[in-house]
């Protein structure tokens, strides 16, 4: 699609951050929701890509490299270079690691269904790595930390109860664009920040081949939908194509079920997170 | 207060624990020993600060009656200097309130009911508390002085009745959560903040006392920032960063008369013409005739 000048910064103006500011809060997040509830450490999936890394470099800086567990958990498809880049993140940090190949997990279970697609295939191994992680974390004493960020939950490009679940997520109110400049200000490899993004569940797979757009497209856009709450015809003022507006707002709507709990039958006067409503720092 | 008018205030920046009445008693208690020894006679608490924020339906269980033991432990932290705090009051009619308490040698002088409760965006507090119908100064042994509570200020008309009331200060105990990511090295609540609180002291020529928390709530965070400022605008202690904090300042109420007589903006006010146009608003939005 195409888009007028102003739409076409390398970084669009509006989603420029002062990484430094953030760098504050979310190192200041990650102590405070993880100690206040009694823990110390946290253990996270490190695949290699650019939101783990990222969130790996914070809690390393917020709770100390000695309590950062960094679960490397490839398929016998993913890329090998993913599992290099993370070892490199390790190495750079200095945090613990742990490897895990899920292959024969997922393939003892995949030999019952072998017509399952690779849709399929990749969400039971992002659920996988839920399960892993979730296991590995009582193990450690420590909190699951989640590296969905903002653009993906927006758009829902991920995995319910797999890669979207997490105790604590510093980065979900970061879009990606927005990711990529407080990676690259606080030291992420940048052959890490600057390689095309991958859910790699599967060999060559790409988050923009797949979306059909490129983040920086679709950051302009949900930045105008979501923090602006521009209309249609305002974006398509803006130059945006028509197509691809309501492409992203179906996306947006379609997948508002993995932003939420699941729903409820109301039955009594006080239902769970309906008009029962604390907290969930509930006297920390 | 010494005999030349100068007055030792301190802002206590905390981060209270959410929905844990005790814990956060015990800590004013603390805060309330560290500034006394540091020379403190007025100390400031944020918004809340015996309760945390973002409550909820906590809001009734943390909620403490204006009479009783619980507010007699309170009463008892001003035995050797002067504290404002925050806490959420359920008065006999079960009515709650978001509410800040003016204490001195062991008695309460002044409550101030939030009259102004954030119900957007992020805020739900109509869900939650009443909110208070009135806006008055109350005499300290340091000056005249008003509370508006974080939202408060967000409406001129509070600060300005405050203002024709004569007041030496405007205490603001605040719990602002910090959102707005720019390129700029402050968020953009602590820019909007620092603007309001300085128009405020400059064009009322009041001092005004800022306390905003710290700390992180459900993922939010308070971005602190707590200041004293003068009656000519200037900021004479501000905290920067996000710690806990106990920010002190030393000012003259002296300057107070000292602005007055330089820019006599209050002597100026013409209270009737204001009177008069708000009600002719009034009535042309209601359609009454006068």
């Amino acid at each position: 699609m195409s888009a007028p000048a102003s739409l076409s910064d390398p970084v669009f103006p509006p989603l420029r951050i002062n990484p430094e500011l953030v760098r504050r809060i979310l190192v200041g997040f990650i102590r405070n929701e993880v100690r206040k509830v009694g823990f110390e450490r946290v253990v996270l999936g490190l695949s290699g890509g650019v939101d783990s890394s990222l969130v790996a470099t914070l809690a390393a800086e917020a709770l100390g490299a000695d309590n950062v567990l960094a679960l490397i958990m490839p398929y016998k498809t993913s890329d090998p270079k993913s599992k290099s880049d993370a070892l490199q993140v390790v190495q750079q940090l200095g945090i613990h690691h742990l490897e895990i190949d899920i292959s024969p997990q997922i393939d003892a279970y995949f030999a019952r269904f072998p017509d399952a697609d690779q849709k399929r295939r990749g969400n039971k191994m992002a659920r996988e790595r839920m399960s892993i992680l979730y296991d590995q974390s009582w193990d450690w004493r420590a909190l699951v930390i989640g590296t969905s960020n903002k653009t993906e939950l927006l758009l829902g490009y991920g995995t319910i109860y797999g890669d979207m679940a997490s105790a604590i997520n510093p980065v979900g109110d970061l879009y990606k664009t927005q990711l990529w400049q407080l990676a690259d200000a606080i030291g992420v490899p940048t052959s890490i920040v600057q390689k095309a993004p991958s859910a790699d569940l599967w060999a060559g797979q790409s988050d923009e081949t797949e979306l059909g757009f490129q983040y920086r497209m679709i950051d302009q856009l949900l930045y105008y939908l979501v923090e602006r709450r521009s209309t249609v015809d305002e974006l398509k003022r803006l130059g945006f194509d028509e197509a691809f507006i309501v492409d992203i707002i179906r996306r947006v709507r379609d997948n508002q079920y993995k932003r939420r709990l699941p729903v409820i039958a109301k039955l009594s006067s006080r239902t769970i997170d309906r008009d029962f409503r604390y907290p969930r720092d509930w006297g920390h | 207060m010494s005999q030349d008018g100068r007055l030792a205030v301190g802002l206590v920046q905390m981060d209270p624990a959410l929905g844990d009445r005790d814990r956060n008693l015990e800590r004013h208690r603390q805060w309330v020993r560290q500034a006394a020894t540091a020379g403190v006679e007025l100390l400031v608490f944020p918004e809340l600060s015996l309760t945390g924020y973002f409550l909820k339906d906590l809001v009734a269980e943390s909620a403490i009656p204006l009479e009783g033991a619980a507010m007699d432990e309170l009463r008892g932290l001003s035995d050797g200097i002067d504290v404002v705090l925050g806490a959420v009051i359920e008065e006999p009619d079960h009515r709650y309130f978001n509410a800040s308490l003016y204490f001195s040698r062991g008695e309460l002088v002044h409550v101030h009911r939030k009259v102004y409760l954030p119900t957007y965006g992020m805020f739900d507090e109509q869900r939650y508390f009443a909110a208070g119908d009135r806006f008055r100064s109350f005499k300290t042994g340091f000056g005249r002085a008003g509370i508006l509570v974080c939202e408060d200020i967000w409406h001129l008309s509070s600060a300005y009745i405050l203002s024709l009331e004569g007041v030496d200060m405007i205490i603001c105990p605040s719990a602002s959560p910090g959102r707005g990511i720019t390129t700029d090295e402050r968020l953009g609540t602590a820019e909007s903040y620092g603007l309001v609180c300085r128009t405020y002291a400059q064009f009322l020529t009041t001092f005004f006392l800022y306390c905003n928390r710290v700390g992180y709530e459900d993922g939010a965070n308070f971005w602190g920032g707590s200041m004293v400022i003068g009656p000519n605008g200037d900021i004479m202690a501000q905290q920067e960063g996000t710690d806990e904090a106990l920010v002190l300042a030393t000012i003259d109420l002296g300057d107070v008369r000292r602005e007055r007589l330089a820019n006599p903006l209050l002597r100026d006010e013409r209270i009737e013409l204001t009177i008069n146009e708000l009600r002719r608003v009034w009535h042309e939005r209601t359609r009454k005739p006068f």
